[in-house]
C-alpha cells in the first residue's frame, strides 16, 4: 500500500476534524474512560508493528517488532479491559439502589 | 476479491468502528457499546494485517500477543486510583511502540536503499514523538506512582536547556533527510528525545499531572500518525489522529480550568512558586467534631460535597457514599461538584465516585454547581484545597489567581476535612479555612467521615 503524501495529509486533516467534533461531544463525566478507550484505539500501532515482526527482514528488526507488537497488544488489552470495566460502574439512579 | 482489497476493506470498517466507538461515549448510556464498537474494529484491524502477504512467519506475532495480553491484564485491574499512573504507563508503551517501529524502518530501508527523503523524515518526526513520549509517560507515571519525588525538580536554565536539547533532535532529524545513510545522526535523535522526555515532565508537580497527561495521551497520538506517514497507512493516521485530538481537547479543558497555558503548564514549575505566604500571623480557625458535622449535615436542605486528590489518598469514596446514602434517605439533597482539575487526570473524581456507587446524576460539573452554592447550607470539602481557594477570584498576587473555582464559600457553612493545616499543593494559604462561615474537621478523610456516619446512623436510630 503506497499512499502520496498528500493524499495522508488530506485523511489526517479530516481525521483530526472530525475528532475534534466527537470528542467534544463526550461526557464530562466519562474524561478518564475516553483516555483509556483512546489509549486502546491508538495502539493501532499493532498493525505496523505486526508487519515488521511478520517480515523478518533481519533478526534486529523482527525483534523490535516483536516487542512494538507486545507493547501494542498490553494496550490493547488493558485499554479495552479497564475503559469497560469503568463504564460499568456509572450507572443511574433508579439502578444505584 | 484480492487480498489487498479486503485488507483495505477490513480497515476502512475498522476507521468507521473507531469513530463509533468515541461517538457512543457522549452519554454513559450508550458508552458500554462504544467499547464493543472499539473492540470489533481493533479486531478487524488486527485480523486484516494478518491477512498480508508481507507476513512470512507467524511465530513472533504469536509469542508478542501472548506476552501483550499477559502484561495487559493485570493492568486493567489496577485499583482505580492508581488509573493515572496506568494510563501514564500505557501512552509509555504507545510511543515505545512507534518508536521502535520507526528505528525497524530505517534499518529495513537503509539495507534495502529505498530511504527516500521524505520517509527520513517521517522516521524522524515518529522517533522523536515516540521516544520522548516513552521516557516522559514512564516519568509522569514514576511520579505519580510516587517512585520518582513528584516535588517539581528545577535547577538553573532548565527551559533552555530543554528546548536546546528539543532543537539539536529536531536539528538531527533534518540533517538525516539530505543524509540519510548518516545513522549517527540517528542516533543522536533516539538519544536526545529520551532524554528530553524525561527533562520534560522532571519539573512537572502533582497538581499539573491532568495537563501533563492529556498532553502525553495527545503526543502518543501523534507519534501513531507519524508511523501512518512512514508506512502510508490511512487507518494508523486515522486512529492516531483520534487520539491526537482527544488529549489536544483534554489538555485545553485542563488549562482552562486552572487559567494557565500550555508553556505555563510546561515550562511554569508551578508547585515551587511561593511558600511566603505561611509567614503572616497566627489566623483562628474554628474546629468541629464528626458529631458537629454530622449535626450540622443533618439540618440541612442542600449539601454540595466537594471531593478533591485528597478523597483519593484516603481512599475515603466508600464512607462518602454511604454518608450520600444516609442523607438521601433523610430527604437532604446532596450533590457533588466536580472541578475539572481534580484528581491526578482529567475525570479521576467522576470514576472513584461511580465505583463507590453514586449515581451520576448526583455529579456536578463546576460551571452549573456555582449558580447554586448560594443556596446551599452545607459545602463539605474532603480533601480539595486550591480549587476551593477563594484567592483566586481577588487576590491578584496569589498563583492561583484567575482560576476558575468552586465557590463553597458562597454556601452558608463550609466543613473542611483536612489532615492538618498544612498548605496545599501550590504551597498558598486558604482564607476559605478563616472563613467565619468555616469549620474544620481535622483528620484522616475515611476515618473523620466513617465518625460522621456512625453519629448519623445512631441518631437515626434514636430518631425513632
Amino acid at each position: 500500500m503506497t499512499l502520496d503524501f498528500w493524499s495522508m495529509l488530506f485523511v489526517f486533516m479530516l481525521a483530526t476534524f472530525v475528532g475534534f467534533q466527537v470528542i467534544q461531544n463526550v461526557s464530562r463525566l466519562l474524561h478518564t474512560p475516553l483516555m483509556s478507550l483512546t489509549n486502546a484505539i491508538s495502539a493501532i500501532a499493532v498493525v505496523g508493528s505486526i508487519l515488521i515482526a511478520g517480515e523478518q527482514e533481519s533478526r534486529v528488526t523482527t525483534i523490535l517488532g516483536a516487542v512494538a507488537v507486545a507493547a501494542s497488544m498490553t494496550n490493547i488489552v488493558s485499554g479495552f479491559l479497564l475503559t469497560d470495566r469503568m463504564l460499568k460502574m456509572f450507572k443511574e439512579k433508579e439502578r444505584a439502589k | 476479491m484480492s487480498a489487498h482489497q479486503l485488507i483495505e476493506l477490513c480497515y476502512l470498517a475498522a476507521a468507521a468502528l473507531f469513530i463509533l466507538s468515541l461517538r457512543w461515549l457522549n452519554h454513559p448510556r450508550t458508552a458500554r457499546r462504544g467499547v464493543i464498537a472499539g473492540v470489533a474494529g481493533m479486531l478487524a484491524a488486527i485480523g486484516g494485517t494478518l491477512m498480508a502477504p508481507e507476513i512470512i512467519s507467524y511465530s513472533w506475532i504469536t509469542v508478542a500477543f501472548v506476552v501483550g495480553t499477559i502484561a495487559g491484564i493485570p493492568l486493567a485491574l489496577v485499583p482505580l486510583t492508581a488509573v493515572p499512573q496506568r494510563t501514564a504507563l500505557s501512552h509509555a508503551f504507545g510511543g515505545l511502540a512507534a518508536g521502535l517501529v520507526g528505528v525497524a524502518k530505517y534499518m529495513m530501508w537503509m539495507h534495502q536503499g529505498q530511504l527516500t527523503t521524505f520517509r527520513t523524515g517521517a522516521i524522524a518526526l515518529e522517533c522523536i514523538l515516540g521516544f520522548l513520549t516513552f521516557t516522559g509517560s514512564l516519568m509522569a507515571a514514576g511520579k505519580l506512582q510516587e517512585i520518582v519525588p513528584t516535588r517539581p525538580i528545577t535547577y538553573r536554565n532548565q527551559n533552555l536547556v530543554n528546548l536546546l536539547l528539543l532543537a539539536i533532535a529536531v536539528g538531527a532529524g533534518a540533517y538525516l533527510t539530505m543524509h540519510p545513510a548518516y545513522w549517527q545522526a540517528f542516533a543522536v535523535l533516539i538519544a536526545l528525545s529520551l532524554t528530553f522526555g524525561v527533562l520534560l515532565i522532571i519539573p512537572i508537580g502533582g497538581a499539573d499531572m491532568p495537563t501533563v497527561i492529556s498532553l502525553l495521551n495527545s503526543y502518543a497520538g501523534l507519534s501513531a500518525v507519524a508511523m501512518g506517514f512512514v508506512l502510508g497507512n490511512k487507518l494508523l493516521i486515522t486512529a492516531g489522529a483520534l487520539d491526537g485530538s482527544s488529549g489536544f481537547i483534554l489538555s485545553v479543558i485542563m488549562c482552562r480550568a486552572m487559567n494557565r497555558s500550555f508553556s505555563n503548564v510546561l515550562f511554569g514549575a508551578f508547585g515551587q512558586v511561593q511558600a511566603t505566604a505561611a509567614a503572616g500571623e497566627a489566623k483562628v480557625v474554628k474546629s468541629a467534631t464528626p458529631q458537629d458535622v454530622a449535626d450540622l449535615l443533618l439540618n440541612a436542605e442542600r449539601v454540595v460535597i466537594i471531593p478533591g486528590y485528597g478523597m483519593a489518598v484516603a481512599q475515603a469514596q466508600h464512607r462518602v457514599h454511604e454518608l450520600y446514602d444516609l442523607l438521601t434517605k433523610r430527604g437532604v439533597d446532596v450533590k457533588f461538584a466536580i472541578h475539572p482539575v481534580a484528581g491526578r487526570m482529567p475525570g479521576h473524581m467522576n470514576v472513584l465516585l461511580a465505583e463507590a456507587e453514586i449515581p451520576y446524576e448526583a455529579l456536578a460539573e463546576m460551571d452549573d454547581i456555582n449558580p447554586e452554592m448560594p443556596q446551599t447550607d452545607v459545602a463539605l470539602v474532603v480533601g480539595a484545597n486550591d480549587v476551593v481557594n477563594p484567592a483566586a477570584r481577588h487576590d491578584k498576587g496569589s498563583p492561583i489567581y484567575g482560576m476558575p473555582i468552586i465557590d463553597a464559600d458562597k454556601a452558608k457553612t463550609v466543613i473542611a476535612i483536612k489532615r492538618s493545616m498544612r498548605p496545599g499543593f501550590a504551597g498558598i494559604e486558604n482564607e476559605l479555612y478563616y472563613a467565619d462561615q468555616t469549620l474544620m474537621a481535622f483528620g484522616d478523610a475515611k476515618q473523620v467521615l466513617g465518625d460522621v456516619v456512625k453519629a448519623l446512623a445512631s441518631e437515626a436510630v434514636g430518631a425513632h
